[in-house]
């Protein structure tokens, strides 16, 4: 090979490595920083709160409860959490830890992002809570409560991909999502059974089902909804649900493997 | 030898860093958590990736010496070039493993780097086989192989085989594929390597230098349809549900990595030791004319 061929096939290297290191620097930016893009944000629609609806329901889960599967948290001494996945967790029939939220059925209006934000914390070398909810651009907050380095990594489809390490004591890592995003995986590559979920919606009609299975979304104008209930490993499953101004109605909704 | 043992050591590391998922506990490259020379705390997924840097390493290091000492001392002008090859694949393969942390692991650029990890091994084992003192001072037994297709292609279809088996197999493992081309391509392999390890055995068994390289495939591809059947059975059909990659999952995975290397390194030796001692034979046509003239 001719000198000159050498010194581009150097060059197209180079220029390789600064663009994967451009690209990380871009990505880190979009993350960190408020996406407020080209378009003003709309103005929220007003609820008149002497009209609120609300639903509420619990969550079943047909059959017997999966028999939980065990963690080995061994290969970090400074792990020392519950040793049981928390993918199916039932408490007597009743299912956690499923997102629910108002999928359709509020046409144009627009929401403020909450000021608030939103917090995951990694204790006992997990994720507090499991499944999170949040709507788009709100603050994300993340914490490190163990004695041992973490690492946070989503893995969306619809939003832009991150990796932050994040050693004990350190600051809370503060991030958003800018884009709608269902059950959007997150891990921790250092402990491999670290998972969770963040959802992101444009609404602020979303809940989790706690222990119980029961969850509730409250503050609706009226209107008929379709609500959707989403579980990380039962995937999706949706009902339409008609609220009157000031109604609570209840929708109850079975999963099974 | 040591770079050749020491690659295959690298190899199992890097299969290690893939079967527990550890891939980017370290987020940053060429650093490590900002650092050059720091060692981290060697928990978790981090212990398999920094490690696998740090073996990783110390291979760049015994290359640019290997490099080095092969520019200066060898004779053979293509054994230099074969010398300088292996810092380039080396430079190259360093650079893809950045890439693929810096990228979140991208399917493609993953199994460039699980591809050319064998290949820089085949070279070392290469280099090995080449300054070897029977390579070096021993005439080579030669025989004509008259079959068609010759020996010699067979090898080289079995290289193609083994390396598109490589090739699918990693991109089955970064996520980029399904299991089942990789599965498929196996029966391929299977018949191809069994084809060209009998022929050279039954036909050339006498050539010690075929003959061992020959039952080698023939032991490596057998052992290796058992791992990937154990692999396939702990991974994709025990382990679905699994919360963590479980000790049956790591294991049979990384025995597999590590004979499939054995396996394309052991083909690429009979190959070469196959156009050594059993090249095949030229039928060269003369027309009859020239014939008449010639005589």
């Amino acid at each position: 090979m001719q000198r000159s061929k050498w010194v581009l096939l150097f060059l197209a290297i180079l220029g390789l490595v600064l663009l994967a290191a451009c690209n990380k620097k871009e990505s880190t930016e979009e993350a960190t920083t408020p996406a407020t893009g080209s378009k003003p944000a709309m103005a929220a629609t007003p609820i008149d709160p002497a009209t609120a609806a609300s639903i509420s329901g619990t969550v079943k889960f047909d059959g017997a409860a999966p028999k939980a599967i065990k963690i080995d948290m061994s290969q970090d001494p400074a792990c020392k959490g519950a040793n049981e996945a928390e993918a199916v967790v039932v408490n007597g029939g009743n299912l956690q830890n499923v997102f629910v939220y108002v999928k359709d059925g509020l046409g144009d209006r627009a929401f403020d992002t909450p000021a608030t934000a939103a917090t995951i914390d990694q204790s006992g070398c997990r994720y507090h809570p499991h499944v999170l909810g949040l709507q788009v651009n709100q603050n994300l907050e993340i914490k490190n409560s163990d004695p041992t380095t973490h690492n946070i990594h989503p893995t969306p489809a619809n939003n832009r991909e991150w990796n932050e390490s994040q050693p004990p004591q350190a600051a809370a890592i503060s991030k958003n999502f800018a884009r709608e995003e269902i059950m959007l995986p997150v891990k921790c590559n250092q402990h491999p059974w670290m998972k969770m979920y963040v959802n992101v919606v444009k609404n602020p009609f979303y809940a989790v089902t706690d222990k119980d299975g029961k969850y509730e979304l409250k503050g609706l104008p009226p209107g008929t909804y379709t609500i959707a209930f989403v579980h990380e490993k039962m995937g999706e499953q949706t009902q339409s649900v008609t609220v009157a101004a000031k109604d609570a109605k209840t929708a109850d909704i079975s999963f099974k493997q | 030898m040591l770079t050749a043992s020491i690659t295959l050591f690298l190899i199992v590391a890097g299969a290690l860093v893939t079967s527990n998922d550890a891939g980017l506990s370290v987020p940053d490259w060429p650093t490590t958590f900002g650092s050059i020379y720091k060692m981290p705390h060697m928990v978790g997924g981090v212990r398999y990736e920094h490690g696998h840097r740090m073996v990783a390493e110390f291979v760049g290091l015994l290359t640019i010496v290997l490099a080095v000492w092969t520019w200066r001392r060898e004779r053979r002008r293509w054994m230099r070039i074969l010398g300088v090859a292996a810092l380039g694949t080396v430079i190259t393969q360093g650079i893809l493993g950045g890439l693929t942390v810096i990228f979140f692991l991208p399917a493609p650029i993953s199994s460039a780097h699980a591809a050319v990890a064998q290949t820089f091994f085949c070279i070392a084992v290469c280099i090995a086989m080449f300054t070897g003192k029977s390579f070096v001072e021993e005439a080579p037994p030669v025989e004509f192989d008259q079959r068609k297709p010759s020996l010699f292609t067979l090898t080289l279809l079995s290289i193609f085989v083994l390396y598109v088996q490589l090739i699918l197999g990693a991109m089955f493992r970064h996520k980029g594929m399904s299991w089942w081309p990789h599965v498929v391509n196996a029966v391929v392999v299977a018949f191809i390597l069994s084809w060209t390890a009998l022929r050279a055995v039954t036909r050339f068994g006498h050539i010690a230098e075929v003959r061992k390289p020959a039952l080698g495939v023939i032991g490596l591809m057998i052992g290796q349809l058992f791992l990937g059947f154990m692999a396939f059975l702990t991974r994709v059909a025990w382990g679905k549900e699994a919360a963590q990659p479980e000790l049956p999952m790591v294991a049979s995975t990384v025995a597999h990595v590590a004979v499939g290397s054995l396996l394309l390194a052991t083909t690429v030796v009979l190959a070469i030791q196959v156009w050594r001692h059993v090249p095949a034979a030229v039928e060269e046509r003369v027309r009859t004319g020239e014939r008449s003239l010639a005589t």
